[in-house]
Order: structure tokens, then C-alpha cells, then sequence
């Protein structure tokens, strides 16, 4: 019932204020959709403590949906363990950000549309959680996908957003293409797309074969890689990942709570969720491991060299995500959801402070063009501190607990591909040192670079945006050590419940020498900003000098734009062009209909001629037709 | 109240209010008003009529329901034969949903020859309603083809600058499908002695006339359909008709095609069916590909979604013929379901078109700014026609896939890709015309829907909105018949 509220309360705010206040006061929009919003976090943890203490799987059934033939699906709610976490994760940053906004788009002239949407993401968000089979989970997938996009291009009038905004729907459908073809197979062999029967007979199809094309592939493997390309759309994996920079084009609250800390950990959710299926194909966690480190690594090289304050952080995400994938492909569910946790937090904070920065700097998202804010902006500063700490694993900082737990994991499985994440996850966890620290220097220490007057009128930001910002700096400090125990430690298999797969991983220290080596990382990471964007900003310019193309290269984003315009999108064009023109124009409709058309009064022009008018024409003929009768008449009649 | 011949009012309603529209004059504007009230009191009329319908139809009966069956032609076994199956049921209203849309659309920009306008939709109304009841085969075919008479006047008269060419490509077009159909109705008579569409579905017919006839027929649904490569009468007859008339044609004309294959391609001809669905495969996913290709290349709105028509009935197509419960129950959901949206989408485009009078994309752009609300119902519209969860777009290709998918997975896939390219096509005419800022002057005098444009979509959101959320209200009534035609088209197959 609770949950239900929980569900709720963010689509009511939704629905009034965006069909009943549009018109009016904003406040009345921002209070309604805040307190609901608010309302709704308290419940989320009122269920996580029911879990915790009584660990019941609660199902609520709400509505059938579609009937057909031997489909039968329902909307309805499933709460276990998993769910609520979730729940926590998305209702709280929810409430931040919900928060939050009323101070950072003051200004904006539809303070309601915003509101009501962020609201509405909410509501897609914890339907996606909260679903109890992968139908209607899929409807949260695409209602998220939605409100992203809507959001993206939420400033309508900037053509950068618009663009921004259809290229994450287009390459987030990619996904959801895989991930339908998923579900469609999942149906296929399990007969339901419920969580639990799908669960229950796994065993029966561990080895289960198709043939495609001649050769044998195994059924699991494949329906669960299909899954994974939709997560990899939805969580920006490397081949996928290109919409979520450019999503940057959306207000900062936005990109704090849908392309930081909620929606685009949906792709780590369902790969948690499916963990039972996900588990049974090796195929496929090792396909999810090289992707999730391939990924991590690759943004992270990418994010090094970028100037907008928001797409290194939005690299930063990306990679993070990539260790969430890493650590569940490798079994260590776990530690991904764990992750999901402490990064929804801290990455939410890391953004909000941006968002802060911003806001003072008159909009500047150029860090080239800042720099020394720390004299204005004290409080952010020391909150962005602490987002960046937790973010580098920092001992006993929320990012500490989870990220150690990751590598943790990849150092004990007992494989090639557990090895590789391993070393890519040390290597990245020096670079996301570097790119954070290196986001902190130029922005908030040195001297400030500003060739305007904002720097002089930058100002920290209203209580009511810092309060929000404190809010997630706690949960960026306490949250690892408050579920430390509880998502991993020794009761951790009661507290998941079945609601995740729990690989039983060497309980043992990891080697001394193993956990300086982690720590050493980010040690270097720091070291190497320190000096570069501290102590010798001119050694910059000789590091491009010398490696330029490597710069290039990272600051290009490894050119995938450019090679997606020129394999997909001109040519789709130009595809485009040659079926009408060519065709349906040339081809069909000129042999076709207006072909037939001019045989047809060609044939009656020449068959007009025959009609001259003249009267002597007629007799001619009539007197040629007759003698030709009589001779055929006479002639044959003779034999 | 039983003997009450409910069907046949509801079919010859529309007739009388035509009957009623021929004495009022059109002198003044007041009389002109008096004509279209008159069209639209009986319009609505005949939508309550039709509810009613709904309402006593009971969803588990076997048979035809509200069967009427009188002696048409003596000597010869023609009959005045209707009655309704759960397949009929919502074709039927669908129509009477769309024809008052239609008439309320129509009330500002139809300026010229109104009385004749009106009489020729309720004329309209009575022969669609008339050729979805039919259980006689010579009926059914009458009815058919009358329907092409009104909609050639529609479009030749009431069209825009290329009308004539239109109407005529038109007109020639489905005329040269259906002349075939002909001559298979005689020759099933000839064969069968008898017109009644249930009797002939229970006779066998040999393999090999089977598949000739099947040919006959489908070379008439296909076009109407329409398929590749019989569609490019679509784009250019809906570019060319007024609002109204692409409504009427993208919502109901279009899913007389699908009917007819549903009816009388697998229900007379379920050998012929299997033998030819490959080719029905193949066509379809070039429609579902080659058009949404197209779509994304298109500069005027109409065309736009004429050719993402032609995409949407290649998924019905498929779903068709892969024959079992899933993808039928799917191709009719998402022929209900393209009736609305396309019919929403073509309401739109009418509404910016009575204002600036173009449909050429690149004319507008910004219009969130001056129309936020037309802006919501046409994202709605769009959201439903790209198919996403919640709208009922997504239940009818998401039923389509599924029953793909147990048939042939590749075909699945190759028609998945649809749901991608869809996305494209749609999101990017959105983009161009609404968001951004207006750049063009002529734009700055936009006015928002006022309530009558408002009162035209509504109903159309609601029904986009609970065919997605509860399609089971839709899903119900049409299990029974189709089962019959799946069991009978297994049995056949040997299947």
C-alpha cells in the first residue's frame, strides 16, 4: 500500500501541475510537486526498514493489461529488497533535485512544465524499479527514455538542445530494440515474462540451442546479449554512449537526476534484476565485463582533456557506469547495486555543485574560463570537495566502500576477463583522480581566468540550493558506511533475499600490496592534476605539443560522432532520397500508374487516327474490307 | 428491444440524416449552419447508436450477433444478409468514432458546395458501415466498392491543386484491384452456389483455385491496404484531399484492406494464405523499411505520414498472416489503433494547414511558442504512433512481434527495426516544426486550438490512452472470431 503512495504521489504532482497550474504562480507548482516528491522519499525508507526487519516480498496488483492468447500480463508492483534500494536511490535524489530547482531555474519562464516533468520521471523511475515483469518494465524504460528526452530539450528555443534531445531518444531506441527482441525471447522460452517463472525455470534452459544459420548458439546467451545492448543504451556503454554528452544540453538538475544518479543506472538495474538469468550465460557476463571496463577506461581518457564543466562529468558518469557493469558482469551484483548507490549520490552532488558554479558564473560552463571560486563560493567548493573525494575512493567516504568492493571482486574471480577489469579498473581509478582533481583546480583554485565581469558578481548560491546539496553531501559521505555491512557483509545474502544473484566471493583480505596498489592510483591521478593544473599550468602546453595526437584524439571523444554521421546518419539521407525519388517516383509510379496511363492514351491517339472524318476514307475502307471478306470467303470455300 | 433491427439503424442512419440535409437550403450562413448541425447530430447519433451496439454485444457469443437476413434478388441466393462479429464490431466503431471528428473538422474550411460535402460523408458513413456488416459476399462486394464513389468526390472536388491527378490515381487504382475480385466473387458463386460469406468459408475449395482466387482478392486488399509496391496512390491521395477526407481515408479506408484479408483471404482461402505468405513477409518488410525511409526524406507534413502509414500497415500485414493469436489480435489492435493516431496526426496537420494554409515542413517551426497546447496533443500523437508503452500503438506491434517471433524470429527482427526508424522519422518532424523560435514573420499570428479543435482531439487522446492501458475492453470481443479463423486455417494446413 505504502508503495503504492511511494508510486504515486510524483505522477498526482505531475498531472496537476501540468494540466492545472500552468498558468498560475509557480510556487504553487514547485511546493505541490516538492512536497509530494518528499513525501514519497520518507515512504521509500519507511519500506526499506519494513525490508530490513521483516525481508517480505510484497506484490501488489493494480490493473490487467494485455490478454491475449497465452500472454497475460498485469500492471503491478513487486517490493523486495532490490526495489527498495532503488526506490531510496531514485525518491531521495528526487527530492534533492526537486528542491534544488526551485532555486536554480528561479528565472525560467515554465517553472511548472519543469517541475511536472521532473515528476514525472520520478514516476517512470520507480514503475521501471518497482516492475514485476519485464512488460511493464519496459514501459518505465521508455517512459524514462521520454522524459529525457523531453527534458533534454526543455530550453526548446536552442537548437543545440533539440538536436541533444532527439539523438538520446534515437540512440536510447536502439537499445530499447534489443531489449524488446530480449523480451520477446525471454517470452518464447519461459512462457511468461514474469520475474519469478522466468527465475524458476532457468535450469530448464540452461542449455537449451537454437540454429541460426546452420550452427548451434546457445538460447541464454543470446536472449541475454539482447538485453544488454537496451542496457547499454540506456546506461551509455561505449558504441551506445554518444547521446549522453550531448544530454548535457538539458538543465543541470536535470542531468544531476536523470543522466547522473537515476536513469542511466536503469541498464545496471535490469542487468541486476535479470542477474538470475544473466548469471547462467557466461557468454554474456564476460561480454557485460569487457564492455563495462572498455567503456570505464574510454570515457575516462576522454574526460581528461574536456573543458565543459558538465561533460566531464558526464564522462566521469559514463565510466563509473562502466564499473557498475564490470563488477555485475563478473557476478559481484552486489557491489554494482552498491556502487549505483554511493555514485547516485555523490555524482548527483558533483552535478548539483556544477549546477552551483554555473548559476554563479552567469551560465559559463567553460572551466578554461574560470578558475579561483573557491574565494565565492566557499560552501560549494567544500561540497564539490567532498563529491570529489567520495568519487576517487577516499578512504571511508561513501565511493570507498564501493568502488574497493568492485575491485575486490575482479581480483578474486578466477578469470582472464576478471584480471583485465581489474588492471583497467586501477588504471581508470587514476585517471578519474586526475579528471576530478584537475575539475577542481580549474574551476574553484588558481587564479581566476575570466575575460568577463562574472567573476566579480559570482555569489554562492540561495539556501535553498545549498540545502538539497548538503543533503546528498551526507549520503556522499555516510552512505558507505551505513549499507557497508548490510549490502555486503556477512548477513548480506538474507538482506538481498533472492532479490539479486549473491556469488559467495572470497571472504579474505585482498593482499596488502593489492590495496596500495588501489590507493596508490588515485594517489598518481592527483598527483599528476596537481601539477599540471596546479604548480606548472605551463606544462600543459608542452604535453600537447608532444602528444597531440593523443589530445586529439581524447578531446574528440575518439571522433565517434563524426563516424556515426558518416555511417548512419548522412547516408540515411541519402537512402532516403534514392527510395522516393529513384523509387517511388522513377520506378513505381513511372512504369506503374502514369506509365500505364500514357501506353494507354498513346494506343488511343494512334487508334484516333483511324478516325479522319472523311467520308471516302470510310468507303475506301468498307470497299477493302468487303473484297477482302469475298476473296477470303470465296477462296477457302473453293478447298 | 430484441427485434429491433439495431444494425441496420445504425447502417442507414447517416442515410436519413443525408435524406434530411437534401431539403434544408444553403442560402445564408444560418442555413449553412443548419446543414451542419444536421450532419453532426446525426453523425453523433450514430455513434450512441453504436455504443449501444457495443454494450449488447455479448463477447462470448460464437455466432454473428444482431443478424438481419432478407430475400434480396429471387432465383438467385442473394441475400440482405448482416450481422457482427467482435472483428466488425470495432471496425464499425470506428467509423462512426471518426465521422463526427470528421464533420467538426470540416465546420470552418469547407467553404464551397457544403450540403453536397456533408451528404457525401454520411453518405460515406452508411457504405463503410454497410461493408464491415456484411455476411453476404455480393453485399459485401456492392458495398466495397460504392465506398470509392464518395471519397473520389471528396478528393476531386474538395481537394487541393493536384485533385484531379489525385482523385483519379486514386479511383483507377483500387478500381483495378477490385474488377479482379469481381470476377473471383462470380467464380465462388459459380463454385459454391451460394453468396453467404460463413457458408463459402465452410466449403473446401481445391487447392489450385484456391490459389488464383487468393491472388484475385489480394490483388484488391493490397491495394487498398496499401502494400508495397501497390501505395503510391496514398501519399498523393492524401496530400491532395481535404482534412476530412485524409481521416477517413488513413482511419478507415486503409483497414478495409486488413479486413478483407482477415475475412475472406484467411477465411476462404487458408491454403492459399499459407502458400502465399512468404510473399505477404517479403512486401511487408520492404513497406516497413523502404516507406519509413522515405518518410524521413518527406518536405510536406501529409506526405509524411501517408508514407508512414504505408510502414504501420506493413506491420498488420505480417501480423495477418502469421496467423495465430498474438499477431492477429495484434494486427487488429494496431489497425484500431493507426486509425486513431493517424486520423489524430491528420486532424493536426489540418488545424496548423487552416491556418497558414501550407504543409510544407520547412514553413514552420517554433510553433511551441504561439501553440503550446497543440504542441502536447501532437506530441501524444507522435509518442503513439512511434509506439511507445502506454499508448496503443505499442500493444498492437508489441502483440505483432510476439506472434512473429514464435513463427520467425528474423522476420521479427527485420520488423523491429521499424520501431527505430519510426522514432526518426516522427522525432525529427516534430523538432523541425514545433520546437526552436520563429523565424518565419507569417508564423507570429498563430493562435492556440480554440474549443472546437480542442473538442476534436480530446476524445481521440483518451482512446490512444486507454487502448494502451487497458486494451483488454478491445481484446475480448475479438478473441472468439478470430480463434474460429485460426482453428479453421490450422485445420486446413494440417498444422
Amino acid at each position: 500500500m505504502l508503495a503504492t503512495f511511494t508510486l504515486f504521489l510524483p505522477l498526482t504532482g505531475y498531472i496537476i501541475s501540468f494540466f492545472f497550474l500552468r498558468n498560475s504562480d509557480p510556487k504553487y507548482s514547485q511546493n505541490l510537486t516538492s512536497i509530494l516528491i518528499i513525501l514519497s522519499s520518507i515512504f521509500s525508507w519507511i519500506i526499506l526498514f519494513n525490508i530490513i526487519e521483516y525481508n517480505e516480498v510484497e506484490k501488489i496488483n493494480l490493473l490487467n493489461w494485455i490478454n491475449s492468447g497465452n500472454l497475460s500480463v498485469s500492471w503491478s508492483l513487486r517490493i523486495d529488497t532490490l526495489t527498495s534500494v532503488m526506490f531510496i536511490v531514485v525518491t531521495n535524489v528526487s527530492a534533492a533535485v526537486h528542491v534544488y530547482s526551485i532555486g536554480y531555474m528561479k528565472n525560467d519562464n515554465s517553472i511548472p512544465r519543469f517541475m511536472s516533468y521532473l515528476s514525472l520521471f520520478t514516476f517512470f523511475m520507480l514503475i521501471l524499479v518497482s516492475s514485476d515483469n519485464l512488460l511493464q518494465m519496459f514501459f518505465g524504460w521508455e517512459g524514462v527514455g521520454l522524459t529525457s528526452y523531453l527534458l533534454i530539450g526543455f530550453w526548446y528555443h536552442k537548437k543545440s538542445a533539440n538536436d541533444a534531445a532527439i539523438k538520446a531518444f534515437i540512440v536510447n531506441r536502439v537499445g530499447d530494440f534489443g531489449f524488446l527482441i530480449g523480451i520477446l525471447g525471454i517470452f518464447i522460452i519461459f512462457d511468461s515474462i514474469y520475474f519469478d517463472e522466468i527465475f524458476s525455470k532457468v535450469y530448464l534452459f540452461k542449455d537449451h540451442k537454437f540454429i541460426f544459420l546452420g550452427n548451434f548458439f546457445s538460447t541464454l546467451d543470446a536472449i541475454c546479449l539482447f538485453l544488454f545492448i537496451g542496457a547499454m543504451g540506456k546506461s551509455a556503454q561505449i558504441g551506445l554512449h554518444t547521446w549522453l554528452p550531448d544530454a548535457m544540453e538539458g538543465p543541470t538538475p536535470v542531468s544531476a537526476l536523470i543522466h547522473a544518479a537515476t536513469m542511466v543506472t536503469a541498464g545496471v538495474f535490469m542487468v541486476s534484476r535479470m542477474s538470475p538469468l544473466f548469471s547462467e550465460s557466461s557468454f554474456a557476463s564476460d561480454f557485460i565485463t569487457i564492455i563495462g571496463a572498455t567503456t570505464a577506461i574510454f570515457a575516462a581518457t576522454i574526460a581528461i582533456t574536456q573543458n565543459d564543466i558538465k561533460k566531464v562529468i558526464a564522462y566521469s558518469t559514463c565510466s563509473q557506469l562502466g564499473y557498475m557493469f564490470f563488477a555485475a558482469g563478473l557476478g559481484a551484483y552486489n557491489s554494482s547495486i552498491f556502487h549505483l548507490m554511493t555514485h547516485g549520490f555523490f555524482k548527483a552532488l558533483l552535478f548539483l555543485c556544477a549546477g552551483s558554479v554555473i548559476h554563479a558564473m552567469n551560465n559559463e560552463q567553460d572551466m578554461q574560463k574560470m578558475g579561483g571560486l573557491s574565494k565565492k563560493l566557499p560552501i560549494t567548493t567544500l561540497l564539490m570537495w567532498i563529491g570529489t573525494l567520495s568519487i576517487i575512493g577516499f578512504p571511508f567516504f561513501s565511493g570507498y566502500y564501493s568502488k574497493e568492493s568492485i575491485l575486490h571482486a575482479s581480483f578474486f574471480s578466477n578469470n582472464y576477463t576478471g584480471l583485465l577489469s581489474y588492471i583497467i579498473g586501477i588504471i581508470t581509478a587514476c585517471l578519474t583522480a586526475l579528471y576530478s582533481w584537475r575539475l577542481l583546480f580549474l574551476t574553484f583554485h588558481g587564479n581566476n581566468r575570466s575575460d568577463t565581469i562574472d567573476y566579480k558578481d559570482a555569489h554562492e548560491s540561495p539556501l535553498i540550493m545549498l540545502i538539497p546539496l548538503i543533503f546528498l553531501a551526507i549520503g556522499s559521505v555516510f552512505a558507505g558506511i551505513f549499507f557497508n555491512d548490510l549490502f555486503l557483509g556477512e548477513f548480506s545474502y538474507n538482506f538481498w533475499n533472492n532479490s539479486i544473484i549473491i556469488e559467495q566471493f572470497h571472504k579474505d583480505y585482498i593482499p596488502f600490496s593489492q590495496s596500495l596498489i588501489i590507493k596508490l592510483s588515485s594517489i598518481i591521478g592527483i598527483s599528476l592534476a596537481l601539477i599540471f593544473y596546479y604548480y606548472k599550468t605551463d606544462f600543459q602546453e608542452i604535453f600537447y605539443k608532444k602528444f597531440k595526437l593523443l589530445y586529439l584524439i581524447s578531446f574528440n571523444k575518439w571522433y565517434f560522432d563524426e563516424i556515426y554521421n558518416f555511417l548512419f546518419v548522412k547516408p540515411s539521407f541519402i537512402v532516403a532520397n534514392i527510395f522516393w525519388i529513384n523509387g517511388d517516383e522513377k520506378t513505381i509510379d513511372f512504369y506503374g500508374p502514369n506509365g500505364i496511363s500514357k501506353i494507354i492514351s498513346k494506343i488511343s491517339i494512334i487508334f484516333g487516327r483511324f478516325q479522319t472524318g472523311y467520308l471516302y476514307h470510310y468507303a475506301f475502307v468498307m470497299i477493302i474490307g468487303l473484297s477482302g471478306f469475298l476473296t477470303w470467303y470465296l477462296y477457302f470455300k473453293s478447298l | 428491444m430484441n427485434n429491433f433491427p439495431i444494425l441496420s439503424s445504425v447502417i442507414f442512419l447517416p442515410l436519413l440524416g443525408c435524406f434530411v440535409i437534401l431539403f434544408i437550403r444553403e442560402n445564408n450562413k444560418n442555413l449553412q449552419n443548419n446543414i451542419k448541425f444536421a450532419a453532426l447530430i446525426t453523425s453523433i447519433g450514430t455513434f450512441v447508436l453504436s455504443i449501444l451496439l457495443w454494450i449488447a454485444f455479448d463477447p462470448n457469443f460464437e455466432e454473428y450477433q444482431f443478424v438481419e437476413k432478407k430475400q434480396w434478388i429471387d432465383g438467385f441466393n442473394f441475400y440482405y444478409h448482416i450481422g457482427i462479429d467482435g472483428i466488425s464490431l470495432f471496425m464499425i466503431l470506428l467509423c462512426t468514432f471518426l465521422t463526427p471528428l470528421c464533420i467538426l473538422s470540416s465546420w470552418n474550411n469547407i467553404q464551397k458546395k457544403i450540403k453536397e460535402y456533408m451528404i457525401a460523408f454520411l453518405v460515406l458513413e452508411t457504405l463503410m458501415i454497410g461493408m464491415f456488416s456484411c455476411i453476404d459476399l455480393l453485399l459485401f462486394y456492392i458495398f466495397f466498392e460504392s465506398i470509392l464513389i464518395p471519397m473520389f468526390l471528396i478528393i476531386g472536388i474538395w481537394g487541393g491543386e493536384r485533385k484531379i491527378y489525385a482523385s483519379f490515381k486514386f479511383f483507377l487504382y483500387t478500381l483495378l484491384g477490385s474488377v479482379l475480385m469481381l470476377l473471383a466473387v462470380i467464380f465462388l458463386y459459380q463454385i459454391t452456389g451460394t453468396m453467404n460469406i460463413e457458408e463459402i468459408q465452410s466449403y473446401s475449395i481445391s487447392k489450385k483455385v484456391q490459389y488464383i482466387l487468393w491472388l484475385a482478392f489480394f490483388a484488391s486488399f493490397a491495394v487498398k491496404i496499401p502494400m508495397w509496391p501497390f501505395h503510391t496512390w496514398l501519399p498523393d491521395a492524401h496530400v491532395e484531399a481535404p482534412t476530412a477526407g485524409s481521416v477517413i481515408l488513413a482511419g478507415v479506408l486503409l483497414k478495409i484492406g486488413g479486413y478483407g484479408f482477415i475475412r475472406l483471404s484467411l477465411g476462404i482461402f487458408p491454403i492459399a494464405s499459407m502458400f502465399y505468405a512468404p510473399l505477404i513477409f517479403i512486401l511487408s518488410l520492404i513497406a516497413i523499411i523502404y516507406t519509413s525511409f522515405i518518410a524521413l526524406a518527406q518536405k510536406d507534413i501529409k506526405k509524411l505520414i501517408a508514407y508512414s502509414s504505408v510502414a504501420h500497415m506493413g506491420f498488420v500485414t505480417i501480423g495477418i498472416f502469421i496467423v495465430n493469436q498474438n499477431s492477429l489480435e495484434g494486427a487488429m489492435i494496431q489497425m484500431l489503433s493507426h486509425g486513431v493516431v493517424s486520423a489524430a496526426l491528420f486532424l493536426c496537420v489540418g488545424i496548423i494547414y487552416d491556418r497558414m494554409h501550407t504543409r510544407e515542413i520547412a514553413f514552420y517551426n517554433g510553433l511551441i511558442n504561439k501553440m503550446p497546447i497543440y504542441a502536447f496533443f501532437l506530441m501524444i500523437f507522435t509518442l503513439a504512433s512511434i509506439g511507445l508503452p502506454g499508448t496503443s500503438g505499442f500493444v498492437g506491434e508489441f502483440l505483432i512481434l510476439l506472434g512473429t517471433f514464435k513463427i520467425s524470429p528474423i522476420i521479427a527482427l527485420f520488423a523491429a527495426s521499424g520501431i527505430v526508424l519510426s522514432a526518426v522519422y516522427m522525432l525529427y518532424l516534430y523538432k523541425r516544426i514545433i520546437f526552436g523560435i520563429i523565424s518565419n514573420s507569417k508564423l507570429k499570428e498563430l493562435f492556440d486550438l480554440d474549443i472546437r479543435e480542442m473538442t476534436i482531439l480530446i476524445p481521440l487522446t483518451i482512446v490512444i490512452l486507454w487502448m494502451g492501458i487497458y486494451p483488454n475492453s478491445f481484446l475480448k470481443p475479438m478473441q472468439i472470431p478470430l480463434k474460429k479463423i485460426i482453428n479453421k486455417y490450422e485445420i486446413a494446413n494440417n498444422l
